[in-house]
């Protein structure tokens, strides 16, 4: 294994290092990144777009593998053949590419003022002093249900914790459908789609986030803790057997409509829409009482950066200013429905479920996953931990208590804030 | 009697030619990699630096908490696994190979092939049919436990901390059971047919005959067989990666040394790869395997009985 592996990575970055790009005459912009999905997006509307706008800059779209980006990326800086424009993970890869100089300083760059400071706050500097990638695109958790179902059971979309629970009761004792399409094996689905997902109504966003990070609340604090008790109580609306249910198996149970309610992320919507057969809805996780701020984890995911050895920065930050402007961003928003602008501008988007998630920007305070910034530095890692004990959680096999105290103490072991 | 120098012997070039090839690709396959590996479990990134800190890291690995839990749950388990091998996956391969050897047993060529292909089946495969099998969504084992009226067996085994690395262990004894299967029935054959027929006038017939005669005769098969399964178990990692993930879940439970050290290696979502925590990791892979191969080769094979015909 050990000697398979190795050779394997050797193999991996000797060929991919090789692969450099070729340079072509004037300026041709080349850019990286691991959305090879989205490369009949770029191809046929993003590029020409820009390409019109300004000529005499050409722009390749030269994607490679989610899970080889990494490490290809890596070996193409080392070797100087990286594109000059880079494709940026949320914060600590990214933070340590600017780290180690491969990314350049765009703070300065027109257009970053047309974001928020959460948008930024994926690529700056843990001062946050220094931006180095222009955010794109973010994604929003939230539940998605089945309209029909819940029109034939006469349900209303719940606004409360307790309309939420009185509308799984109701589901549950219809048994015509499964109350939530939701299993634990694959770990993330409860942390990212569960814990991640009704937190920030507990913890405030980024209040709590923040109190988190400076050390002045704890994950064994009640509003840390609370998710974790409402959790539990998920376990009797889950399916048969959900733990064994896979992330794919969720997205089927509900797609063909055997579930009413799917925790979600907004990325689903783009799947969903083409093999769901029944109209669909969405609704951000419920508050406690009619009437409090509601919380929502709308996550930035995807960002933008310059190659400091770029041989044509002037020509790269253009184009980082246009995907920076509103233009890009409705461009983008539409060809990817569930993957959000993150411009304060608004975007006009066609689709419905899509609009229903944004709208939600509107009145309820937006915040990222808790466990992304600075917390997942050391070992043990987090956010896996996190994973972990959400299962855990849910199974039964720990107490929400139980599962907070192992976070922290894992936490508590490598991350002293500064008081 | 003088002194006879016999004429020097010109140095056999030919020898070294001809090794030549065969030296140069597995050292640089084989060999260099694992120095490699060697040589980075002895240094530490430090400022984005590698700093040699001599046993550091195999410091770290045991006496910090946090890596020394992680790394016990996964021996334990991956002792976990090979156990379940040497119950079931030899003793059922000694038993297949026996019944196939029996002269009585019609379509035996078609048995043997049959069990033997999913062996040659890739882990993804494997792992991904066992996950749809065992599916309490649209799996065939409910429906099958059902038509013998067992439903209330059925649990979501995968999901299950209790029961997931025994079920995993078990589908990867489906899988391999060909190897022990084919070794033992090649052993079985070459048996001579008047060693049998001897015994067969001392009136050593049937189940004694297998337990004396047969067996003794191919234990060094056996042997090989145990060696070639601790080997493969400990370097194990592909079908729970497959079926399980990187996390090996439910709640760290199918965690075995290969999935550990993947995930100090390459790291796992936000978790950075440690790649010289990773060498660690395989470093002590390679000195357990190592020892156990040489536990085998100095104190059991050299007492096994070989009989020569």
């Amino acid at each position: 294994m050990t000697t398979k592996l190795l050779t394997a990575l050797l193999l991996g970055t000797s060929i991919l290092g090789s692969a450099g790009l070729a340079h072509a005459e004037d300026v041709t912009l080349n850019i990286e990144s691991w959305r090879g999905d989205d490369l009949a997006i770029w191809k046929d509307k993003l590029i020409p777009a820009f390409e019109a706008k300004n000529p005499g800059i050409k722009v390749v779209f030269a994607p490679s593998a989610p899970t080889e980006y990494d490490a290809a990326l890596g070996a193409k800086l080392a070797a100087g053949s990286a594109g000059d424009l880079i494709t940026c993970r949320p914060f600590d890869k990214s933070l340590e590419l600017f780290k180690k100089g491969n990314l350049a300083d765009l703070s300065a760059l027109p257009g970053m003022e047309n974001f928020s400071p959460v948008a930024k706050s994926a690529w700056q500097t843990d001062d946050g002093k220094a931006s180095f990638c222009v955010p794109m695109a973010s994604v929003i958790h939230g539940f998605i249900y089945n309209k029909d179902a819940f029109d034939k059971l006469g349900i209303k979309v719940p606004q409360t914790r307790d309309e939420f629970f009185a509308a799984l009761d109701k589901i549950k004792a219809d048994g015509t459908y499964i109350p939530m399409a939701m299993g634990t094996k694959d770990l993330w689905e409860a942390a990212t789609m569960g814990y991640q997902n009704i937190g920030p109504n507990y913890w405030k966003g980024e209040d709590g986030r923040a109190a988190l990070i400076k050390g002045d609340q704890k994950l064994t604090d009640k509003d840390w803790v609370a998710p974790y008790e409402e959790l539990a109580k998920w376990k009797p609306y889950l399916g048969d057997g959900f733990e064994a249910q896979t992330y794919p198996d969720s997205q089927n149970l509900f797609t063909l409509g055997r579930a009413a309610i799917y925790p979600a992320g907004s990325w689903e919507i783009g799947l969903f829409n083409t093999q769901a057969q029944f109209k669909m809805g969405a609704f951000p996780p419920p508050v406690e009482k009619a009437g409090d701020t509601c919380y929502i984890s709308d996550h930035t995911d995807i960002g933008m950066g310059l190659n400091a050895a770029s041989k044509h920065a002037d020509a790269a930050k253009t184009f980082l200013s246009w995907v920076a402007s509103p233009d890009f961003a409705t461009i983008y928003a539409n060809a990817l429905p569930g993957f959000f602008s993150l411009n304060s501008s608004p975007v006009k988007m066609e689709d419905p479920l899509a609009q229903e998630f944004v709208s939600w920007r509107g009145k309820c305070k937006s915040t990222i996953r808790s466990t992304y910034q600075i917390l997942s530095r050391g070992t043990p890692n987090l956010e896996n931990e996190t994973w972990v004990e959400s299962a855990n959680v849910i199974n039964g096999t720990d107490t929400p208590e139980a599962a907070a105290k192992k976070l922290q103490t894992g936490l508590d072991s490598w991350y002293h804030p500064a008081k | 009697m003088a002194a006879q120098t016999r004429p020097k012997r010109p140095f056999r070039w030919h020898i070294a030619v001809f090794l030549a090839p065969a030296v140069l690709v597995y050292t640089a396959i084989m060999i260099l990699p694992l120095a490699g590996t060697l040589q980075l479990s002895l240094f530490r990134n430090v400022d984005q630096s590698q700093v040699f800190v001599g046993l550091d890291n195999f410091r770290t690995l045991f006496g910090d908490p946090n890596w020394s839990v992680n790394f016990w749950n996964a021996l334990r388990n991956n002792v976990w696994f090979f156990i379940i091998h040497m119950l079931v996956q030899n003793p059922v391969g000694v038993l297949l190979a026996a019944l196939l050897s029996s002269p009585k047993l019609r379509f035996s060529a078609f048995y043997r092939t049959a069990i033997f292909v999913p062996t040659i089946l890739s882990f993804v495969i494997v792992g991904f049919a066992w996950k749809l099998i065992l599916s309490p969504l649209w799996g065939v084992a409910p429906h099958l436990l059902d038509f013998v009226g067992l439903k209330s067996l059925f649990t979501p085994w995968l999901g299950k901390e209790q029961y997931a690395l025994t079920a995993l262990s078990l589908v990867s004894v489906w899988q391999f059971i060909g190897i022990p299967m084919m070794l033992i029935y090649a052993a079985l054959l070459s048996i001579p047919d008047e060693v049998i027929e001897a015994a067969e006038c001392d009136g050593i017939t049937g189940l004694s005959q297998f337990w004396k005669i047969k067996l003794p005769l191919i234990l060094p098969s056996i042997g090989i067989i145990s060696i070639l399964t601790f080997v493969g178990n400990f370097n194990a990692f592909d079908l729970i990666y497959t079926a399980q993930g990187a996390l090996a879940g439910p709640n760290y439970s199918t965690d075995i040394l290969g999935t550990f050290l993947y995930r100090a290696f390459f790291g796992f979502q936000l978790q950075v790869g440690d790649p010289n925590m990773g060498a660690t990791i395989a470093t002590i892979m390679f000195l357990i395997i190592l020892g156990g191969v040489c536990v085998y080769l100095f104190l059991i094979q050299t007492r096994l009985r070989r009989y020569q015909f």
